[in-house]
């Protein structure tokens, strides 16, 4: 699905990424973890397409990324910034969905069934700034699953959000990415939601962002917070993956 | 209240001074005189005609200025590279005085309702220009990243993204254009273009009807204030 080959970004002279190398099979849910300027939102940029890479390629479905499309979502961290004010909850839904051309009758059907998914159905006539953080995220996730993407891209979607409507996020686009089957990328400065969340944890290393190690985490899904935290094999990639986060 | 002193004064001064012989009477005429003429101008409904006609022209060069300000600055605002090369011209352009286009205008449109516009459209196009360029530089970066994500055409991240989020700074731009759209319209009138209120002043100046002009003053400054107060809502 994804195929990124020696990627490297420079930023005026300066190494962002170096060499970076990776797949992610169709249908799994990759982490990429790193230390706070080590090029993780580079790097999701870069598999957006919103920045090309000064060397190095990446493709997706075998095809080279020379741009952003419509296939691959985004979610941005600062959903107050990524989301429109002057819009509804369900008037921002529907930006996406106009952006693929969904016509009306269906735009309408398609937006409730978004918005019942994320648990939106009660707000969707409120405005963006009268809702919580994590309500807005939400609203910026069932934006980006009405583009019906083969590729979510999250850039440290629930950094901003307290620990407790962090994990029910997370529950949710755990069970929305298999559910339908979506190919998903997502950064993280948090250990513990890499490996929760991940069929496979990158961990990158600063100066320049660089690929340090790469585990597959073996643990079964449906996982839980309870549980699955306390799984041995959590705490062993925990071990293992937390000496390499340290500065 | 307080603020009413000083113009009463001043109103009772002047009456009492005229009709003492104190003030000149040809550039001064009464303060009764100025009303009993301001009174008979909107009664006859030349006032009114002449307002329109001023509007009209005000109005249509505001629109002109407001279209082409709005899409231009956007364009300038969004594509750095276009700015850079139209940019220089702009800003030649600028400086250029739009009262002294006048005979320009006079040039291509004759008398009339469309040179007043044109001079109108000049003069107001440069706020409009310049604010919305920067307001659309200032669209929250994000916005144009998603907006880039969902490949959204050029005309329809204008109209979903950009000028939806700058719209609250693009007004201001507007409002100021607006109160310039009305002192340019007047300004041509008074200059040459045989309509409006402007040339009904000159007209009523050189035809030594101080009453008249001082009622016509009087009704301009009420009109450009009520504009402005329309324009703040």
């Amino acid at each position: 699905m994804i195929a990124a080959r020696n990627v490297g970004v420079s930023f005026s002279q300066r190494a962002a990424l170096a060499d970076i190398s990776f797949d992610v099979p169709a249908g799994q849910f990759l982490c990429i973890v790193g230390p706070s300027g080590s090029g993780k939102t580079t790097l999701l940029r870069v598999l957006a397409g919103l920045i090309v890479p000064d060397a190095g390629e990446v493709a997706v479905d075998g095809k080279a990324v020379r741009g952003p499309a419509r296939s691959r979502a985004i979610v941005f961290q600062d959903y107050t910034k990524a989301l429109l004010p002057w819009r509804t909850v369900a008037g921002n839904v529907a930006l996406g969905l106009e952006a693929c051309g969904v016509p009306e009758p269906e735009r309408s059907r398609r937006i409730e069934t978004l918005l019942a998914k994320m648990g939106l159905g009660h707000c969707s006539g409120h405005y963006p700034a009268q809702l919580s953080g994590g309500m807005q995220q939400r609203v910026q996730i069932a934006r980006a699953l009405g583009q019906d993407p083969q590729l979510l891209l999250m850039d440290e979607p629930f950094g901003a959000l307290d620990a407790i409507t962090r994990q029910g996020l997370q529950d949710e686009v755990a069970r929305i990415a298999a559910e339908q089957k979506t190919t998903v990328v997502f950064i993280t400065h948090d250990l513990e939601e890499a490996i929760y969340l991940g069929d496979h944890v990158i961990v990158l290393a600063s100066n320049p962002g660089r690929i340090a190690e790469r585990i597959t985490v073996d643990i079964p899904r449906p996982r839980s917070q309870l549980e699955t935290r306390e799984d041995p094999r959590f705490l062993d990639y925990r071990h293992r993956l937390f000496g390499l986060l340290k500065h | 209240m307080r603020g009413l002193v000083i113009p009463s004064l001043l109103i009772i001064g002047w009456e009492i001074g005229s009709r003492a012989g104190v003030l000149p009477p040809d550039s001064t005429s009464r303060p009764s005189e100025i009303v009993r003429a301001l009174v008979q101008a909107l009664a006859d409904g030349s006032l009114l005609r002449d307002t329109w006609l001023t509007f009209e022209a005000a109005l249509l060069g505001f629109a002109i200025a407001g279209a082409l300000g709005i899409l231009l600055g956007a364009v300038l605002g969004l594509s750095p590279r276009t700015e850079r090369t139209v940019g220089p011209s702009i800003e030649a352009l600028r400086p250029i005085p739009a009262v002294a286009l006048i005979p320009l205008a006079l040039l291509v449109f004759g008398f009339g309702l469309r040179m007043e516009a044109a001079v109108v459209a000049f003069a107001a196009l440069w706020p409009v220009l310049l604010v919305t360029v920067s307001a659309v530089r200032g669209v929250e970066p994000r916005l144009l990243e998603l907006s880039r994500s969902l490949e959204l055409s050029f005309s329809r991240q204008l109209v979903k993204i950009v000028l939806p989020a700058a719209f609250g700074r693009i007004a201001v731009g507007l409002r100021v254009a607006l109160a310039i759209s009305l002192v340019v319209a007047v300004t041509v009138e008074i200059v040459l273009n045989p309509r409006g209120l402007g040339h009904s002043m000159i007209a009523a100046q050189q035809a030594m009807r101080s009453d008249l002009m001082y009622a016509q003053l009087l009704w301009l400054g009420f009109v450009g204030w009520a504009l402005n107060k329309v324009a703040q809502r």
